[in-house]
C-alpha cells in the first residue's frame, strides 16, 4: 500500500471533490481517497502492484484538473 | 477553436450576453438576435461541455452535464435567450467563486509566504548562501538586518530587534541577545546576529506550524460531516423527483430545471470556506486551531479550566520570605539549596537562585537523594537526612509541624506557596515562594465571561489555600489545589460530565496528560514547548494568554458565521425548489439566484478573515 499527495490548481467548485472522489474510489487498486477542498490536494491509497501513480494522475487530469505536484 | 484564458471567456461572453440583451429589448427577436445568443452559448458552453463529456467518460452524471443537457434542451425548443443566460451565469458564478474562494485562504497563503528562503552559513570561514534546508545543524547562520532568520537556534553573537509574527501573530520587535532562542521565520528589524542552528528545515518550529495549519484547514468539521452525508442522500432524491416530475408532467424544461437548480452548491460550500477563513484568521494572529471540529467544539464550550503556574502565572517563581527556627537564613538556604541540587521542581529552582544570590555559586550535591511525589525530597547532605517539601512529606515522615502551622497558614493565604526544610527533630525553616501573576490574566477571565464562558476554573498542584488566594485575585469562579497530575485529569473528567464539555487551558509542562484528556486541549507558549504543540488541540504560538481571547471570540465568530451560511443555503435551496415546482422560476433566473447564493456563503466567510483586527472591527473585545 502506497499512499501519495497529488497538489492541484486550487479547486473551486464543491462538485469537483465528489466528482474526484468518485472516479478514483472506482479506480481498480485504489484503496482510499481523500479529497482536501481547501488545500487543493487529493491524497489517494492504492495498491502499487494494480494501479501506477502515473495513472492516477492521468485521471485526475483527464476530469479537467490540472496536477501541479505530487509528493 | 482559440484559446481562451478563463478571465477571457468570462468577459467575452458576458459582452455577448449584454448585446443580446440589448437586442432583444429594442428589435425583438430578429436573426442577428438569435445569432448573439446562440454566440453567448457556444463561447460561455464550451468549458461546461467539456467538463460533462470528461466526467461522462468516467460515468459520472454532474452539474455540467446536468447544465448541458438543460441548454441543448433550450436551442431544440428555440429558447436561445435561456441558453444564452444559463451558459453565462454558470460560468460567471464560477469564475467569481473562484475568486472569493482564494481571498478564504488569503491568510493561509499569506502565512506561507513567510517561509524563509535563503540561509547565510559560514562554512570554512566564508559566508555562503544556500537554501535553508541544506543548513545543518550546528552550523553558524548569519542574519543581518531586513533577512529572515532561516533555522531554530541560539544567538552566539550580536544583538537585534526582531518580528516575530510569523510565529507568535505579534509584530511588535522583540530585542534578543547572546544565548536567546531565535526562530526560523522572524525577520531581523535592526540589529545583526549570529545564530547556532538547533533545529533545521522540517524540525523548525515555524515549519510545523504551517504543517500543522496545513492539515488542519481540511479537517472537517462535524455539521460538515454530517452535510456531506445530508447530500448523499439529498441528489438522489432530487433526481427521483425530476424523474417522477417528468413522468407525471411530460414536462421536459420543468424536470430539467428541477434537476439544475436544486443542486446544493451553497450548503456543500457553506462550512468549509467559514472554517477556512476561521483558521486562516487565527493562524494570523497567532493561534493554532487544529480543524473544524476543533473550531466548532471552541466555539460551543462553556468551561475553562486553567493550570495555573506557567499558564496564569509566569511559572518563575521567586523566593519572598525565609523564616528560620533553629539555624542562620544563609545555612537554611545553603542547605535547601544543595538538597534541591538535582531538582526539575519550579520551586527548587528558585530556592537555589535565592540561595545562590546571597551566597555565590553552590556546586555541593546531596550525598542521597530521593523525590516523593506530591511531597518533596529526602536527602542525605553532610551524613544528615534533611526533608525539603510540604507538610505531608512531614506528617508522613513522622515530624509533628505543631504550632509551626499558624505561620504556615498565614503564609499560604496571602498567595504564597510554602516549601518546609527540616530533619527528623523537627521544621527547622519555611521558604515561602510566590510565581508572578501574569499582568493579563485577570483582564482576560473579565473578557472570557463577555464572550459567554460560564464557568472557569483554576487546577494545581498547589496548596490550597494558595489557589484560595489567586482564584479570588483573579476572578476564577472555582479552585482545585494540591492536586498531582494525574489528579488534575480525574478532576477534569469529573468536570466533563458535569459541564458535557470541558476545555484545558496549560502551558504543557506538567500538565500534558490534562491537556490530552480534556475535549479540548488549549497550549499556550506552544512556540517554545514541543509536548504541547503536538498534543493540544489548539495552540497560541506566544506566551500570551490574553490571546486566549481572541481564540474564543474567532471560534464563536465561526461558528456563528457557519450557522447563517447553512440556514441561509436551506432557505435558497427550499424556496428555488419551491418557485421551480410552482413555474415561477425559470431556468436562468434559478441560476442567477443560485450563483448569488454560493457566492453570498464565500463573502460572509469572508468576513471572518477581518474579525479582531485592531480599530477595524467593533466586534473585537478590547483588552
Amino acid at each position: 500500500m502506497t499512499t501519495k499527495t497529488y497538489q492541484l490548481e486550487t479547486l473551486t467548485c464543491p462538485s469537483c471533490v465528489v466528482k474526484i472522489q468518485t472516479v478514483l474510489k472506482r479506480t481498480n487498486g485504489v484503496q482510499e481517497v481523500e479529497v482536501l477542498f481547501n488545500s487543493s490536494r487529493v491524497k489517494v491509497s492504492f495498491d502499487e502492484a494494480v494501479v501506477d501513480p502515473e495513472t492516477i494522475k492521468k485521471t485526475i487530469e483527464n476530469l479537467g484538473f490540472k496536477v501541479i505536484g505530487e509528493k | 477553436m482559440v484559446k481562451l484564458t478563463k478571465k477571457q471567456r468570462v468577459l467575452f461572453s458576458g459582452i455577448l450576453a449584454i448585446v443580446s440583451f440589448i437586442l432583444k429589448n429594442t428589435i425583438g427577436q430578429q436573426l442577428i438576435t438569435s445569432i448573439v445568443m446562440i454566440a453567448t452559448a457556444i463561447v460561455a458552453g464550451t468549458p461546461i461541455l467539456k467538463n460533462a463529456i470528461s466526467a461522462l467518460r468516467y460515468k459520472i452524471l454532474g452539474i455540467d452535464a446536468l447544465v448541458s443537457i438543460a441548454v441543448i434542451g433550450a436551442m431544440f425548443i428555440g429558447e436561445y435567450w435561456e441558453a444564452a443566460a444559463v451558459t453565462f451565469l454558470f460560468l460567471f458564478g464560477e469564475y467569481l467563486e473562484s475568486k472569493t474562494l482564494e481571498k478564504t485562504r488569503s491568510s493561509i497563503k499569506a502565512l506561507l509566504n513567510l517561509a524563509p528562503d535563503v540561509a547565510r552559513v559560514i562554512r570554512d570561514g566564508v559566508e555562503v548562501v544556500i537554501s535553508p534546508e541544506e543548513v545543518i545543524k550546528g552550523e553558524i547562520v548569519v542574519i543581518k538586518p531586513g533577512e529572515k532568520v532561516s533555522v531554530d537556534g541560539t544567538v552566539i553573537e550580536g544583538t537585534a530587534y526582531l518580528n516575530q509574527a510569523a510565529i507568535t501573530g505579534e509584530s511588535i520587535p522583540v530585542a534578543k541577545k547572546i544565548e536567546d532562542e531565535v526562530f526560523s521565520g522572524t525577520i531581523i528589524e535592526s540589529g545583526y546576529l549570529k545564530v547556532r542552528a538547533d533545529r533545521v528545515g522540517e524540525d523548525t518550529t515555524f515549519a510545523r506550524i504551517l504543517q500543522m495549519v496545513e492539515e488542519a484547514q481540511d479537517k472537517k468539521a462535524k455539521t460538515q460531516k454530517f452535510l456531506e452525508e445530508f447530500s448523499k442522500y439529498y441528489t438522489p432524491s432530487i433526481i427521483i423527483l425530476s424523474l417522477l416530475l417528468f413522468f407525471f408532467t411530460m414536462d421536459l424544461v420543468l424536470s430539467l430545471t428541477l434537476l439544475v437548480i436544486a443542486c446544493p452548491g451553497a450548503l456543500v460550500i457553506s462550512t468549509p470556506v467559514s472554517i477556512v477563513a476561521g483558521i486562516g484568521n487565527g493562524a494570523k494572529h497567532g493561534v493554532l486551531v487544529k480543524g473544524g471540529e476543533v473550531m466548532e467544539k471552541l466555539g460551543k464550550v462553556k468551561l475553562l479550566a486553567f493550570d495555573k503556574t506557567g499558564t496564569l502565572t509566569m511559572g518563575k517563581p521567586k523566593v519572598n520570605r525565609v523564616k528560620t527556627y533553629s539555624l542562620k537564613e544563609d545555612e537554611l538556604l545553603r542547605i535547601a539549596a544543595i538538597g534541591e541540587a538535582y531538582s526539575e521542581h519550579p520551586l527548587g529552582k528558585a530556592i537555589i537562585e535565592k540561595a545562590e544570590k546571597a551566597l555565590g555559586p553552590i556546586t555541593q550535591k546531596p550525598e542521597e537523594s530521593e523525590m516523593l511525589v506530591g511531597q518533596g525530597l529526602k536527602v542525605v547532605i553532610e551524613g544528615k537526612t534533611i526533608f525539603i517539601g510540604n507538610r505531608k512529606l512531614f506528617t508522613e515522615n513522622g515530624v509533628e509541624i505543631g504550632e509551626k502551622e499558624v505561620f504556615i497558614r498565614s503564609e499560604e493565604e496571602k498567595g504564597q506557596t510554602v516549601v518546609l526544610v527540616g530533619d527528623l527533630a523537627g521544621i527547622m525553616g519555611v521558604i515561602s515562594i510566590a510565581d508572578i501573576v501574569r499582568a493579563d490574566s485577570k483582564k482576560l477571565i473579565a473578557n472570557l465571561k463577555k464572550l459567554g464562558i460560564e464557568k472557569v476554573v483554576m487546577l494545581t498542584g498547589d496548596n490550597k489555600r494558595v489557589a484560595k488566594a489567586i482564584a479570588s485575585e483573579l476572578g476564577i469562579d472555582e479552585y482545585y489545589g494540591e492536586l498531582l497530575p494525574e489528579e488534575k485529569v480525574q478532576v477534569l473528567e469529573e468536570l466533563q460530565q458535569k459541564y458535557g464539555m470541558a476545555a484545558m487551558v496549560g502551558d504543557g509542562v506538567n500538565d500534558a496528560p490534562a491537556l490530552a484528556a480534556a475535549d479540548l486541549g488549549i497550549a499556550i507558549g506552544g512556540a517554545g514547548t514541543d509536548v504541547a504543540m503536538e498534543t493540544a488541540d489548539v495552540v497560541l504560538m506566544s506566551d500570551e494568554i490574553r490571546k486566549l481571547s481572541h481564540a474564543i471570540g474567532i471560534s464563536r465568530a465561526t461558528v456563528r458565521n457557519m450557522k447563517q451560511n447553512i440556514y441561509f443555503a436551506l432557505i435558497v435551496a427550499g424556496a428555488l425548489l419551491a418557485g421551480v415546482l410552482f413555474k415561477t422560476v425559470n431556468l436562468a433566473f434559478g441560476m442567477l439566484v443560485h450563483e448569488l447564493s454560493v457566492l453570498l456563503v464565500v463573502i460572509n466567510a469572508v468576513r471572518l478573515l477581518g474579525y479582531g483586527d485592531r480599530g477595524k472591527s467593533r466586534k473585537q473585545v478590547s483588552i
